[in-house]
């Protein structure tokens, strides 16, 4: 191959915060005193934290250091799938750090923050627009958060309509979040098979919706990157049995302009603004996770909600069915405003284009590699697509090893061992942001590693080379926890 | 489009590749009548200065300090942030990762968030912080269900001077199931009344807020004896983090399980998000930590390095039988903080808790002397109730158009308490801010 992205340079060592410092500096500049001190009564006072003192200059280091041990979107192909690792732009990290959004405080009159309900109102309504939804509530603070206030929900409308229902639906390609939000809102799950194309089949969905199944999760495009086709014939039974259903939104990157979830039969969704929507992961978050919904569930979202009366936009919290607050405020703010700025940046015509490069891009990947490593589903695919480590096996090489190898090549990995029915899972996710030339050298990268498999199965089980650390032992950092210094 | 690298060229090659003719024909798996056929209508996309203008014109549509002088916190707080901190905040190597799966190139961002666990553990005087939670309600409300898991019992007692918008999260997060929430009184101190807590049985935790929302330091310790009496874990919130620089630590005073908000260390109000949720328990629980937990270990050489630890609690591998549904948390909110405790110190938190709590002193001592009633005796940190006459909404509107934010009006959350409003002190505020505040609603 050609000259590998990755090489090594000089990163330098860093102890931990308190091994740094001494007694007695500043790396903060104290404001004045202009008050007389009036101590407080000693036995409500405590010792204080035993914190480091440290210089504005020991911290700087200290952080630049520890960034330079880190790999984002920002310094190469970030390919995880079910991510959405795309470019986080710019500009938009510039309008959420305004002052008169950064400085904002939640609980002044209503009167006082219109450029921020603004926002709020005015996404709302793109959300619905792009989804195809009735209402939108940016409360909930990721992902997870929203498939929990979409349980809530649905566990608020069983309620209303009389019976509450026992059971929930999850396919077996569903991300860990479903299950888990589902069981906090007490609701059993109930896993459903995917069929041998790798989408769930009507007749699993008949056999299995009953008058105490509350819904379906269904995630779609789902996590094998395939697109539920039978989605609406799948709604029909559950509709008809008296369920809802829920749309994982996290793969919605694959189809903005393209499917509206409203038309297709889904009652309630949920977004990751941190994946379809730009706006950065930030090392796991902040994110945020919009829930939207169609007419007859608008009661149920949580307040308040933004509404526009006679001009103003006010806070209203009048939804005697509302479920109540999932956060303190109204959600991430500060990412709310970012991906305001993608969609206001981006319009109609880039996001549909996105979406139709973002779904090119992982079949040209899907297509490239799939004599170099075993593709179980071979359809076309929507954002991403999904191989496993069946090749090289006779090598005794995985798909651990061939993702720590990739480092080598300069390349973050792409999602591992996920989704669970694939064994051995690889997949990835290139985004639309990803250059032909970027993509062609991760393939190359991977035709690289695979031939290393058959040629050198030891450098692979060695790998990662060039990283700052080589494997770590995660056996014993489990068993003796060590979590704080 | 600029984030968009195609070019025409590109498309046509890799369309090759994939063996079709067009755009349109990568979505053939999509049903026909699953697709939406027309153009969304959405606003035309704007240039990158027009996106300038059009953001800055919201964005001042706004009543934000130095214009404007807010005595509001009530859970989030207006303090300063150092330059450095923003700035190393925005190095992108942290911010446009993900969650550390692969540990051999996210050391950054583990080592770092291992020091926010050690800090935050300190700060709150317990053994274990996790990783980060969205923001203090939520991080509350799962501290009540972990208390749930850990004594297999199904009541919890909250006092009604936790923050009533958290009072409200643990509602909706404790709706769809069969655990019953009892509240607890309040005295006319302004802190929490324990003594009810005798007839209460099959308590699984207690939780309180300290300093409450009131601003009213509770007796953590004394509550906690009676807490443990019963076999109840104590389960102890905040929305001041910053109090803990002065005051004493939850887990000194024999919390079992802290959950409360860390937005004061360096994270701006932001409109109330996101925000920092911290939760912290002792070791003896730590299995039971929703969220994620960072731990330090070796690699192959012998080096020291760090991954995500006890994974077999979380969602990706234990599913409906996880300790919480967390994923993505709010790890750079984390980091900010980190950052920040670093920057101010063990001197310089001291200092800084020090200063808020003697201004608003300064402003309670001022609005006494003007003949305003502080109908809450107790200590206080940098937040009170006053009790201004009846009719003090029209010079709350008043000071509004002379850009001062005279506090929180509490009779939405607390009826009964119609003309009072809390205020809040920090260092941000200054002597003549203060003056011209009394001088005000004096007038």
């Amino acid at each position: 191959m050609k000259a590998s992205l990755g090489t090594s340079g000089l990163i330098l060592n860093e102890p931990f915060l308190w091994e740094k410092g001494k007694k007695g500096r500043h790396g903060f500049s104290l404001p004045r005193r202009d008050v007389e001190p009036c101590p407080l009564n000693a036995e409500l006072t405590g010792q204080g934290p035993d914190f480091p003192d440290l210089s504005e200059v020991d911290i700087v280091r200290h952080y630049t250091r520890l960034a330079q041990w880190n790999f984002g979107v920002d310094t190469g192909m970030y390919p995880l799938g079910s991510c959405t690792m795309k470019y986080n732009p710019k500009t938009n990290e510039k309008q959420a750090s305004l002052p008169g959004f950064s400085g904002a405080h939640p609980l002044v009159p209503a009167s006082l923050s219109q450029g921020a309900l603004k926002v709020i109102f005015e996404l709302c309504q793109y959300l619905n627009e792009i989804t195809g939804m009735d209402a939108t509530a940016l409360q909930p603070a990721a992902g997870a958060h929203g498939e929990l206030t979409g349980m809530f929900i649905i566990h608020a409308f069983h309620k209303k309509q009389g019976t509450q229902r026992s059971k929930i639906i999850v396919p077996d390609t569903a991300h860990g979040t479903n299950p888990a939000s589902a069981a906090l809102c007490g609701y059993h799950p109930v896993a459903v098979a995917s069929n041998e194309q790798g989408i769930l089949s009507v007749e699993a969905i008949a056999a299995t919706m009953d008058a105490d199944t509350a819904g379906i999760m269904v995630t779609n495009p789902n996590t094998l990157g395939l697109f539920e086709e039978n989605i609406q014939k799948i709604a029909a039974i559950v509709h008809a049995k008296g369920g809802l259903v829920y749309c994982d939104g996290a793969n919605l990157n694959a189809v903005m302009g393209v499917v509206k979830m409203g038309d297709i039969g889904i009652d309630v969704m949920q977004l990751n603004l941190h994946k379809t929507f730009s706006t950065p992961h930030g090392g796991g978050g902040p994110g945020s996770g919009p829930v939207c919904v169609k007419k007859q569930l608008e009661p149920f979202l949580p307040i308040p909600r933004v509404v526009e009366k006679n001009g103003p936009y006010i806070l209203a919290e009048d939804y005697p069915e509302s479920i109540g607050k999932v956060a303190a405020f109204y959600g991430a703010f500060n990412v709310i405003i970012k991906a305001y700025s993608y969609i206001r940046s981006m319009g109609a015509k880039n996001l549909k284009k996105a979406s139709q490069l973002a779904v090119l891009n992982a079949n040209y990947i899907k297509e490239m590699l799939k004599g170099t490593l075993h593709l179980p589903f071979d359809r076309p695919c929507m954002h991403e697509c999904v191989f496993s480590d069946k090749h090289q096996a006779a090598q005794k090489v995985t798909t651990l090893d061939m993702a720590k190898r990739l480092m080598d090549y300069g390349f973050h990995p792409p999602t591992i061992y996920f989704p669970l029915v694939v064994h051995g899972a690889i997949m990835v996710e290139p985004t639309e942001t990803e250059s032909k030339e970027d993509i062609d050298q991760f393939i190359e990268a991977f035709k690289t590693i695979a031939s290393e498999a058959r040629e050198d199965p030891d450098k692979l089980h060695q790998a990662p080379k060039r990283c700052k650390v080589k494997r770590l032992d995660e056996v014993t950092a489990a068993r003796k926890p060590c979590l704080a210094g | 489009m600029r984030y968009l690298p195609h070019t025409a060229e590109d498309i046509f090659s890799m369309l090759r590749v994939v063996g079709v003719n067009k755009l349109d024909d990568l979505f053939s798996t999509v049903p026909n009548d699953c697709r939406f056929k027309g153009d969304l209508n959405l606003p035309e996309a704007l240039s990158e200065w027009e996106l300038n203008d059009h953001m800055a014109a919201l964005a001042n549509n706004m009543a934000v300090s130095p214009e404007y002088k807010l005595f509001v916190g009530a859970g989030s707080y207006q303090h300063f942030i150092p330059a450095s901190v923003s700035y190393l905040l925005g190095r992108s190597e942290f911010v446009t990762s993900y969650t550390p799966y692969q540990p051999e190139m996210s050391q950054g961002t583990l080592q770092a968030i291992y020091e926010y666990q050690t800090l935050a553990a300190r700060l709150l005087g317990m053994e274990v912080a996790t990783a980060s939670h969205y923001d203090g309600a939520t991080s509350l409300a799962e501290a009540l269900l972990m208390a749930i898991r850990i004594t297999k019992r199904t009541k919890v007692a909250v006092s009604s001077l936790i923050h009533p918008l958290y009072r409200r999260v643990i509602q909706t997060y404790f709706e769809p199931t069969s655990y019953e929430i009892l509240q607890l009184p309040y005295l006319n101190s302004g802190v929490t009344d324990v003594s009810g807590l005798d007839r209460m049985d099959d308590l699984a935790a207690v939780a309180i807020q300290s300093p409450n929302f009131f601003g009213c330091i509770e007796n953590l310790q004394a509550a906690g004896d009676k807490v443990h009496d019963q076999k109840a874990l104590l389960v102890a919130s905040f929305t001041e983090a910053l109090a803990y620089g002065l005051l004493k630590s939850p887990g000194s005073q024999g919390a079992d399980i802290v959950g409360g908000e860390g937005q004061s260390l360096g994270i701006p109000c932001s409109f109330g998000g996101p925000a920092l949720g911290m939760l912290a328990s002792s070791k003896q629980y730590m299995r039971s930590l929703p969220g994620r937990l960072v731990g330090k270990t070796k690699d192959l050489d012998g080096k020291r390095g760090f991954v995500l630890t006890l994974a077999t609690r979380e969602q990706h591998i234990r599913r409906e039988k996880a300790t919480s549904n967390i994923c993505t948390n709010n790890s750079l909110c984390a980091l900010a903080a980190a950052m920040y405790m670093a920057s101010v110190g063990g001197t310089g938190i001291r200092e800084l808790a020090r200063l808020n709590h003697d201004k608003a002193e300064y402003l309670k001592r001022e609005l006494k002397k003007a003949g305003f009633a502080i109908p809450f005796a107790g200590p206080t940190f940098n937040e009170f109730v006053v009790e201004f006459p009846s009719g003090f909404e029209d010079t709350y509107q008043r000071l509004l158009e002379k850009k001062i934010v005279a506090g929180l009006s509490l009779a939405a959350y607390y009826p009964e308490l119609s003309n009072h409003y809390l205020l809040c002190v920090t260092e941000t505020r200054s002597k003549d801010d203060m003056d011209a505040l009394v001088r005000e609603v004096k007038a």
